[in-house]
């Protein structure tokens, strides 16, 4: 009996192809936010991809201010043990210790994410440092990218979470959308200047140049709140949704879950969209965007 | 034969890379979400994705039934991941009101290799395929815990608590299914075992 191992190579966990790899599956899915065992349930019941476990959805920590800080890991493992999907979880912008701590929970994703109250201005965490990908926001390609260069491994647009308004998640998706393909049209001594005016290395800008997309998938988050809305989001070429308050703050989260999931499969769709829309008792209220002062503007956080 | 029409099951998950794999294949490759999209393809790739997702959309557009039809009847499927899961006749740590395809007699251990954290790549010797081993790439991936007589073990992986193997890829009749995803590779090998599998069964 022979006792060499069948490979020479030692299995190897938190490679970039096993982080990128795990968004790959996400893809076509929906993220839903939840702040309890309760809420990650009716997620999963309602066929959700995974869900992000937060201490208040987005929409509160507009209502009720203050700092928002990473969540208290025993709410965190009590989803973990209520549902089989993927739990993700946030830290802020920069706060390498809060993600560490989300790693050693053992959290599928960690989203370093601006709807928390920023720990430094200046710098995102190291994310090459971590087994656990990451996911960031973006409201453009230059700022993807340089997500992507400290190592985040699935990319969302940022839109303007909790206001339940899909204005800003469109305007964004559209500018990371157009820039790749502006990208696509310039030749190689263009895309020297490309990179300095994206703020962004140049040889992902020639990777995108090439593959006319981002290396790594791409969702969109931030006002997500009808069947529709995520449906238009795909139609715009977002791989997924992440809808945060439009779930839980509505009349009725299980039958509006399981509608944006229909919507998000069918979304070219409009008949499958219109059953799906049909009775979701109130959406949430929502803001309106151009009324919301800068500093109240959650994308505007991040560098 | 003409060049095989292969669907890939589009409700959730990597399509698009599976689409890209079965093209470089010599496949035709296209999505199918609708039963009449289901009935138009030769063979059918159900591809990595969340399995709880794509098995509750599978019922709730009724694929579920005419997935089972076409199985029986012989249709090629190879499924990765999820799409292992989904053709195993039982399966271990699913959500109670899991349903699956079935097809393959075994029992699939859903997230057995454990969370992200865990998720792994590594060089596996795959069994019929010449060449280099095939790199493995295991995201919360499930295992083959079990399996009947009929099934033909592919490829295993050493355990990590003891001397066990763990069983990663099989083959019963036309059917095909690896915990881990081949079509993040780029080496489309094992796409092309399925494209053979495809046009010997046209045969």
């Amino acid at each position: 009996m022979s006792t060499t191992p069948t490979s020479a190579e030692q299995p190897q966990v938190g490679t970039a192809r096993v982080k990128r790899g795990m968004a790959e599956q996400l893809k076509g899915g929906v993220i839903m936010d939840v702040v309890n065992a309760e809420q990650a349930k009716i997620a999963e019941d309602a066929g959700a991809v995974a869900v992000m476990a937060l201490e208040r959805v987005p929409a509160d920590i507009r209502k009720d201010g203050g700092v928002a800080r990473m969540s208290d890991p025993n709410m965190i493992e009590e989803i973990i043990g209520a549902v089989s999907i993927p739990v993700m979880a946030k830290s802020r912008i920069g706060h390498f210790v809060e993600a560490q701590v989300l790693q050693s929970l053992g959290v599928d994703y960690i989203d370093e994410s601006e709807v928390l109250t920023p720990a430094d201005e200046v710098n995102h965490s190291d994310k090459w440092a971590f087994t656990t990908p990451f996911v960031c926001g973006a409201t453009n390609l230059g700022e993807a990218l340089r997500r992507i260069a400290e190592g985040a491994a699935m990319i969302r647009s940022k839109g303007e979470a909790g206001t339940g308004n899909v204005v800003e998640a469109v305007r964004h998706l559209r500018q990371i959308k157009n820039e790749i393909a502006k990208l696509r049209g310039f030749d190689n001594n263009e895309l020297y200047a490309a990179a300095k005016e994206l703020r962004a290395p140049y040889e992902l800008v020639r990777e995108v140049a090439e593959l006319g997309k981002l290396p790594v998938v791409l969702f969109s988050a931030g006002g997500v709140a009808t069947p529709a809305d995520a449906a238009l989001m795909r139609q715009l070429g977002a791989e997924g949704v992440f809808v945060g308050s439009g779930i839980f703050k509505s009349g009725d989260p299980a039958k509006r879950a399981a509608a944006i999931v229909k919507a998000t499969t069918f979304y070219d769709d409009p008949k499958i969209i219109a059953d799906a829309s049909r009775n979701l008792g109130e959406a949430m209220v929502g803001i309106n965007c151009d009324t919301l002062p800068e500093t109240e503007r959650y994308a505007n956080r991040g560098w | 034969m003409s060049t095989p029409t292969i669907g890939v099951l589009a409700l959730q998950g990597d399509v698009r890379e599976h689409l890209v794999a079965l093209a470089a294949a010599d496949a035709l490759a296209r999505p199918v979400r609708r039963p009449e999209e289901l009935a138009e393809v030769d063979a059918l790739v159900m591809p990595g994705g969340e399995s709880t997702t794509i098995s509750k959309l599978a019922v709730l557009f009724g694929l579920m039934e005419p997935l089972r039809e076409r199985v029986a009847a012989g249709m090629p499927v190879y499924g990765t991941c999820a799409g292992m899961i989904m053709l195993a006749d039982k399966i271990l740590d699913g959500r109670d009101d899991q349903e699956t395809v079935g097809g393959i007699d075994m029992t699939v251990r859903r997230n057995a290799f454990g969370r992200q954290n865990e998720s792994f790549e590594t060089a596996i010797p795959f069994a019929g395929l010449a060449g280099d081993p095939v790199t493995g790439v295991f995201i919360r991936a499930p295992w083959v815990e079990a399996v009947g007589a009929g099934v033909e073990v592919l490829a295993e992986v050493p355990a990590a608590d003891g001397p066990d193997a763990r069983i990663v890829a099989v083959r019963q009749g036309n059917l095909l299914a690896t915990s881990f995803h081949p079509e993040l590779t780029g080496d489309h090998r094992v796409h092309e075992y399925f494209v053979r599998m495809v046009e010997a069964a046209a045969r």
